[in-house]
């Protein structure tokens, strides 16, 4: 398959059906309509993220975002449930190291109360202490289940491990004793310097049209100004890697390890992510987890996931291996990994594989567009990453200009097995190798 | 939506049934292909052989290759995936409209000519071995295995659907292949197709790919019941970490009891709305649920979730709380008991209900937004019921009166006939 039927590709988010509306104060928003359902999702994004979070307050951004809803000037934690759930809605706030985030979604009769508690929650919240104290007891929860999780810490070591000094180094859930030190002042404090209208996105799916959209955001969060909204520090690029590096945290009682490897990646805007995205697809995607899958699920029964992933943003991404495996397994599913890594670094892949995964690509787009909220999110997409409201429109012949040449180009440019990172987590090492 | 009737339905003459229903929203189709097999279809020393089969259905005829059959469905742009079940089995393909036949020719082909290989036996035997040793790294599976094998003595639901791990060393290629070739037939199977065809045009084709599959058999549906417990039973599990967990399970209704329905608004209110969406459906909080109220609220819990399992045979309705690092076990314990004694002695508020139906219709149309969901509503409820249970639910909650949440409460939540599960940390030592 080339492409989709111009008729599908139609059918897909483009300038004639998403509107892009900007408000005075600077709030942009987005919304495609589609009357099949009686209900909208709504999604978006402010900049409000862990980047700001002093190193002894890590995870003050997310303990903000979720106060959000225990209190404003006008209503209760109760009283903001269950006006939501009393009408089977959702709003939720959380916050990751750029942004902070909300998303909801309601029958569309009851779009203005979500919109009217999303806007009050944004501008007045009142942190109220003992809600507070309730949170830091469940976050406390979540920081103790985490550091019991494999797959968890795995991933908190190797974030730690490859981005270093760097913020994206950081998790934005904080440790037990950032949390610990964070008080009602700071969140008010953090929420009075970060939270306003700048930079901020919403987007709108479902069973409204454009103009009432406008109408109810404007209605909503028009009047929403906050000189003192300090600005989105520049995020610096990552420093490459000069040593590979492998750690192992050591869980007792655990069956399974988790195992994490991987290099640095390129940003969502860089002239290699289309190239690397498909060499990821070949190499641990396409079909049953791709390459990998094939190598240490498929043939060596090693593990029931395997897989790659490219986590490419605003900033340097990562490319990883992620898999589960058999404690015993572990040297066997790394030196499988490996081999395959040199092999996609050394020779092209094939271009049936290219094809095939170019094919999935162009095919896959109207599935993940079936929901409102596979909308939603390309529409989050397509303004964090400015990527022009006919990038959905352009995407197959994006996806088809990918050369063989280019993804081998692309898989030299980032993967270094020397400069590897190798992070894994379950119970403790016997015999463990040296590092390659 | 449940209330559309626009379901074109057939059976075929060697058993095979069928559920059509056009939508034109999206170019794409969902196709699944049901079987009536699943965990309580299988015997002791043989638990896990209706998951193993499903995994094995991923690997090959020979018409379709083993490496062949994933790139087939992902070079066209297609989803695919597969589920075992306590009492089902189901495998599904989302595709752009015009490749969908692709998905349809598949699985004719694996309701009869799957290989089995031994080599790929073995190789799958370490992966599910792999996939039940990632679930045992988590507290909570523990428990609840064990809550499952406390709370039925014979009955086939008191194992785990992923087998226990003696049995998956021990079961051979021929219990597997044996197993499929026992319940992979047209008279065992449901096909459910939603999105963009014509229906009529649709039914001509399966007729055509399905005419010459022999019929079979229908799986065994009844199987010897179980009473309820006669006393409570508690169990204890120690392993590593810092949080406590509580696992209540009762035993529940069967789907198509009347008293489901009932039972639904009733979790509804104590625990929070569930969703019987499988894509795409989106939840509600359940903050003004009245256990996250007496035990989140108050900082005795700090999570609270009620579970409901549709099923054919009475299974289990579970609550789980995990316990705040300064409280006991006991202490929530307490306070589920007194909430469920007032269920027991007083009538809810008729506002409540309402409000709890209210939440369900709008699960529903949160779930009718994704043409792969409804194609799964077409068949998840001719598993355990018919059709109609699902179109009728609404309908059927929005009967619930205050009098019948009083008198479920009093027969269903008598303690007992419950199973009190507690997760300790610190391997007992340091739990409270």
């Amino acid at each position: 398959m080339k492409g989709l039927k111009l008729e599908d590709v139609k059918s897909l988010p483009g300038p004639d059906d998403i509107g892009r509306s900007v408000l005075s104060n600077g709030i942009t928003l987005l919304s495609r309509s589609n009357f099949n359902s009686p209900s909208v999702v709504m999604s978006g994004y402010f900049n409000a993220g862990s980047i700001f979070d002093p190193p002894d307050k890590l995870g003050l951004a997310y303990y903000t975002a979720v106060s959000l809803m225990r209190g404003t000037a006008n209503r209760s934690f109760h009283q903001i449930y269950d006006a939501l759930e009393t009408v089977g809605a959702g709003l939720g706030f959380s916050a990751s190291t750029l942004t902070g985030a909300f998303s909801g979604r309601s029958l569309t009769e009851d779009l203005p109360l979500i919109l009217s508690l999303l806007a009050e929650c944004l501008q007045y919240p009142i942190f109220p202490s003992e809600e507070i104290e309730r949170l830091r007891a469940q976050f406390m929860t979540g920081l103790a289940i985490r550091a019991q999780d494999t797959a968890a810490m795995s991933a908190l070591k190797f974030d730690e491990l490859i981005f270093r000094d760097h913020p994206f180094a950081r998790p934005e859930d904080g440790y037990t004793e950032t949390i610990a030190a964070i008080t009602a002042t700071d969140l008010g404090d953090y929420h009075r310097r970060h939270y306003g209208p700048n930079g901020m996105v919403l987007v709108l799916v479902g069973a409204i049209s454009h103009p009432d959209a406008v109408d109810m955001v404007n209605k909503a969060l028009g009047d929403w100004t906050n000189p003192d909204q300090e600005p989105l520090p520049p995020i610096a690029a990552v420093k490459p890697l000069p040593n590979p590096l492998r750690d192992h945290i050591a869980l007792p009682g655990k069956k399974q390890t988790d195992l994490i490897m991987g290099v640095l990646g390129p940003k969502r805007a860089s002239k290699d992510y289309f190239a690397a995205s498909l060499g990821n697809s070949v190499l641990g995607q396409f079909g049953m987890m791709g390459r990998i899958g094939d190598v240490v699920r498929e043939q060596a029964g090693l593990a029931y996931h395997a897989s790659t992933s490219l986590n490419a943003g605003i900033e340097t991404g990562t490319w990883e291996v992620t898999a589960g495996v058999n404690p015993k397994n572990l040297e066997r599913a790394i030196d499988l990994i490996y081999s395959e890594l040199n092999r996609f670094i050394q020779e092209p892949v094939t271009a049936e594989e290219l094809a095939d995964s170019k094919s999935n690509y162009i095919g896959r787009l109207p599935l993940s567009m079936e929901s409102n909220a596979g909308v939603a999110a390309s529409l989050i997409n397509l303004e964090r990453f400015q990527l022009g409201l006919d990038y959905y429109r352009r995407y197959p012949s994006l996806v088809n200009a990918v050369t063989l040449e280019e993804v081998l180009e692309t898989a030299r440019a980032y993967i270094h097995p020397e400069t590897m990172i190798v992070v894994s987590s379950g119970p403790k090492l016997i015999n463990r190798r040296k590092s390659k | 939506m449940p209330e559309n009737c626009d379901v074109l339905e057939s059976v075929l003459p060697n058993g095979l049934s069928i559920r059509l229903k056009e939508i034109h929203t999206a170019p794409i189709i969902s196709h699944w292909v049901w079987y009536q097999v699943g965990s309580r279809n299988e015997i002791p020393g043989k638990t896990g052989l209706s998951h193993w089969v499903e995994h094995m259905q991923f690997k090959g005829t020979p018409q379709f290759p083993a490496s062949s059959l994933d790139k087939a469905i992902s070079r066209e742009g297609g989803v695919w995936n597969a589920f075992t079940y306590l009492d089902w089995t189901t495998y599904f393909e989302t595709m752009p409209s015009d490749k969908i036949d692709l998905g349809m020719r598949l699985e004719v082909d694996r309701m009869c000519n799957s290989l089995f290989d031994p080599a790929e036996v073995e190789a799958e035997r370490t992966v599910i071995i792999s996939e039940r040793e990632g679930g045992e790294n988590e507290p909570l599976f523990k428990l609840s295995e064990a809550i499952q094998t406390t709370s039925f003595d014979s009955h086939p639901y008191r194992n785990e659907i992923i087998g226990e791990l003696a049995d998956l060393h021990s079961i051979t290629r021929d219990d597997l292949y044996d197993h499929y070739r026992k319940h992979y037939s047209p008279k065992n199977a449901l096909v459910c197709m939603a999105g963009d065809f014509e229906a009529k045009e649709m039914l001509h084709r399966l007729e055509d790919l399905y005419s010459d599959v022999p019929s079979g058999k229908a799986s065994k549906s009844r199987i010897k019941q179980e009473s309820p417990l006669g006393e409570e039973r508690r169990i204890t599990i120690n392993g590593h970490g810092e949080t406590t967990y509580l696992l209540i399970a009762y035993r529940a209704p069967s789907a198509s009891s009347a008293d489901f329905f009932t039972f639904s608004v009733l979790d509804s209110l104590l625990c929070g709305p569930s969703s019987l969406n499988m894509f795409g459906g989106g939840g509600i909080s359940n903050k003004t649920s009245t256990l996250y109220q007496k035990l989140v609220d108050t900082g005795i819990a700090t999570g609270i979730s009620g579970g409901l399992q549709a099923t054919i045979d009475p299974f289990l309705y579970e609550i789980t709380a995990t316990i705040h690092p300064d409280r006991t076990v006991e202490e929530v314990l307490a306070v589920i008991d007194q909430e469920i004694e007032k269920l027991q002695s007083l009538e809810v508020d008729e506002k409540e209900i309402r409000r709890a139906i209210k939440q369900a219709r709008a699960l529903f149309a949160y779930g009718s937004e994704n043409i792969t969901n409804q194609a799964f509503w077409l068949g998840y409820a001719e598993m355990f019921a018919t059709y109609d249970w699902f179109q009728n639910y609404l309908g059927n909650l929005e009967k619930t009166t205050p009098k019948d949440i009083r008198k479920l409460a009093g027969s269903y939540l008598d303690s007992r006939h419950r199973v009190v599960g507690s997760y300790l940390p610190g391997n007992g030592k340091g739990a409270k």
